[in-house]
């Protein structure tokens, strides 16, 4: 038989995988090696696997603050439950480990082909919302203030980009940043960082770049340059 | 009957979500519907004050959810319309007394007694919001021409997305026109460029609504107050009437933006 409690560090924080059986007992095990192991876990980020245990919103708030009396966050829930899964959600825990919407390719490509990965943001970007991928992102609709793009390549916005980009965010000056309407609360390039123009940028399509040490926009139309 | 549960929300506190509440209800239900006025704002109520029903409160919304009263005992009928009500927020208890959950077997209850349910939302994003359009049919957001009023109805527009509440109704509440022609306030078609949603409502800046809530006589019952038939209006459209968008047509330079944005704000 598993053990009703086992314990893994993952990327995103401690990983807690609970048995199935009675909840009481289970939660009653994990307090005792919550209490065993006090020191070694303060402050430790929980992802709690619960797996096909149904647990009430009464119940996960009461474990959290059990938890978080001890110095324990719940930072998400797995589980197969969608009822636990929406109790999860009031809470505000996650039920998701892998973060925003990367899409990984599914499609494998020509070894020939030229190209790098990119992903497609087919809606507007309200504040808020986080993109974050290694390769290049391109959205199709706006980014408004309080939304942010976190890209290891290039940023294409065919919309009107408002919120904060960093495009070649892994050190990379020669990454663009282009948009049909460019006007971000905050542009940074590689370890660049440069703000619009106080008049609030000219909402036309640009493209920003590093050049001699700073970060330029010029108007998007030169599609003849090389990058 | 099958009721419509309306939510009204902002993100941002004191742009006017109880205001908005308390005029849509009075004025939906001057329009001959019976309109159950909901405050989740448990913990802050508020919306028995504009209501003027707060010495007629003896059972709350939490009463209800855990079982001391049945609904019907919460439900304190408005002394202007009978076709109004009220079931007032406890005061002496948190977000965290009432669940998502309770408040959708709740608006089940109510659906079946009511034409509309309007719900006033607390502010903010958490446990309250999340209570407050667990149920919704439709959610309004409510924003101020003011640069983080309309910041947060971005976020909470993104929110209500997410949880496939959408696509929520804007109202923009307390538009100065002068302020507006001179240049010194977002204008309408501003706040709509970035926020992209339909408009259901502008209701100017006016003195009224603030006498009108310290007396207790929602504005919308007074026929004098521009801004109380701004509330009667977006009443209206709420009801499927297509009320074109007049009340500010004296002031010059601002109805030929209008205009503007009624063509392109179909997104």
């Amino acid at each position: 038989m598993r053990p009703k409690v086992q314990f893994k560090g993952i990327r995103e924080g401690l990983l807690v995988t609970l048995s199935d059986g009675e909840w009481s007992e289970i939660e009653l095990a994990l307090m005792e090696q919550v209490d065993a192991q006090a020191d070694f876990l303060k402050g430790a980020r929980l992802i709690l696997n619960v797996e096909n245990h149904v647990i009430n919103a009464a119940a996960l708030g009461k474990l959290r603050d059990q938890l978080s009396d001890k110095g324990l966050s719940i930072w998400a829930v797995l589980t197969n439950s969608p009822t636990t899964e929406t109790n999860a959600q009031a809470l505000g825990m996650a039920t998701r480990i892998y973060q925003g919407p990367v899409v990984q390719p599914k499609v494998s490509r020509n070894k020939d082909q030229d190209g790098d990965e990119a992903i497609l943001v087919h809606r507007t970007l309200r504040s808020g919302a986080s993109i974050k991928f290694d390769g290049h992102i391109i959205v199709i609709g706006d980014v408004n203030p309080g939304a942010e793009i976190i890209a290891g390549g290039n940023v294409v916005v065919w919309g009107k980009l408002r919120g904060m980009v960093h495009a070649g965010a892994n050190g990379n000056p020669d990454a663009v940043v282009c948009a049909l309407g460019l006007s971000p609360t905050q542009l940074r390039i590689g370890e660049k960082i440069a703000v619009s123009p106080s008049d609030g940028g000219t909402m036309q399509p640009e493209k920003a770049f590093i050049r001699d040490d700073k970060v330029v926009a010029e108007p998007w139309m030169n599609q003849g340059q090389s990058k | 009957m099958a009721g419509k549960v309306i939510t009204i929300t902002s993100g941002k506190g004191g742009v006017g979500k109880t205001t908005a509440a308390a005029n849509v209800g009075a004025a939906l239900a001057e329009l001959g519907q019976k309109v159950v006025c909901l405050d989740a704002d448990i913990g802050l109520r508020n919306l028995d004050v504009i209501l003027g029903l707060e010495n007629r409160i003896v059972y709350d919304l939490v009463d209800v959810v855990e079982g001391r009263c049945r609904l019907k005992q919460a439900m304190i009928r408005d002394k202007r319309l009978p076709n109004l009500h009220l079931i007032p927020a406890a005061q002496t208890r948190d977000k965290s007394a009432v669940s998502p959950s309770d408040m959708i077997r709740l608006c089940d209850e109510l659906r079946e007694i009511a034409d509309f349910i309007v719900i006033d939302s607390p502010a903010g994003i958490e446990r309250g919001f999340r209570n407050a359009i667990a149920a919704a049919d439709m959610v309004v957001v409510i924003t101020n021409p003011e640069v983080s009023a309309v910041r947060d109805a971005d976020r909470i527009i993104g929110l209500i997305e997410a949880e496939e509440k959408g696509p929520a109704k804007l109202v923009i509440n307390r538009i100065n026109p002068a302020m507006v022609e001179r240049g010194d306030m977002l204008d309408v078609d501003d706040v709509l460029e970035l926020l992209a949603i339909d408009l259901i409502g502008i209701v100017p800046e006016d003195e009224s609504v603030l006498v009108s809530a310290n007396r207790g006589v929602p504005a919308a019952l007074n026929v004098k107050s521009k801004a109380g038939r701004a509330f009667a209006n977006i009443a209206k459209r709420i009801l499927g009437e297509d009320v074109p968008f007049v009340e500010l047509q004296s002031e010059n330079g601002f109805f030929s933006k209008l205009t503007k944005f009624i063509r392109s704000g179909g997104d």
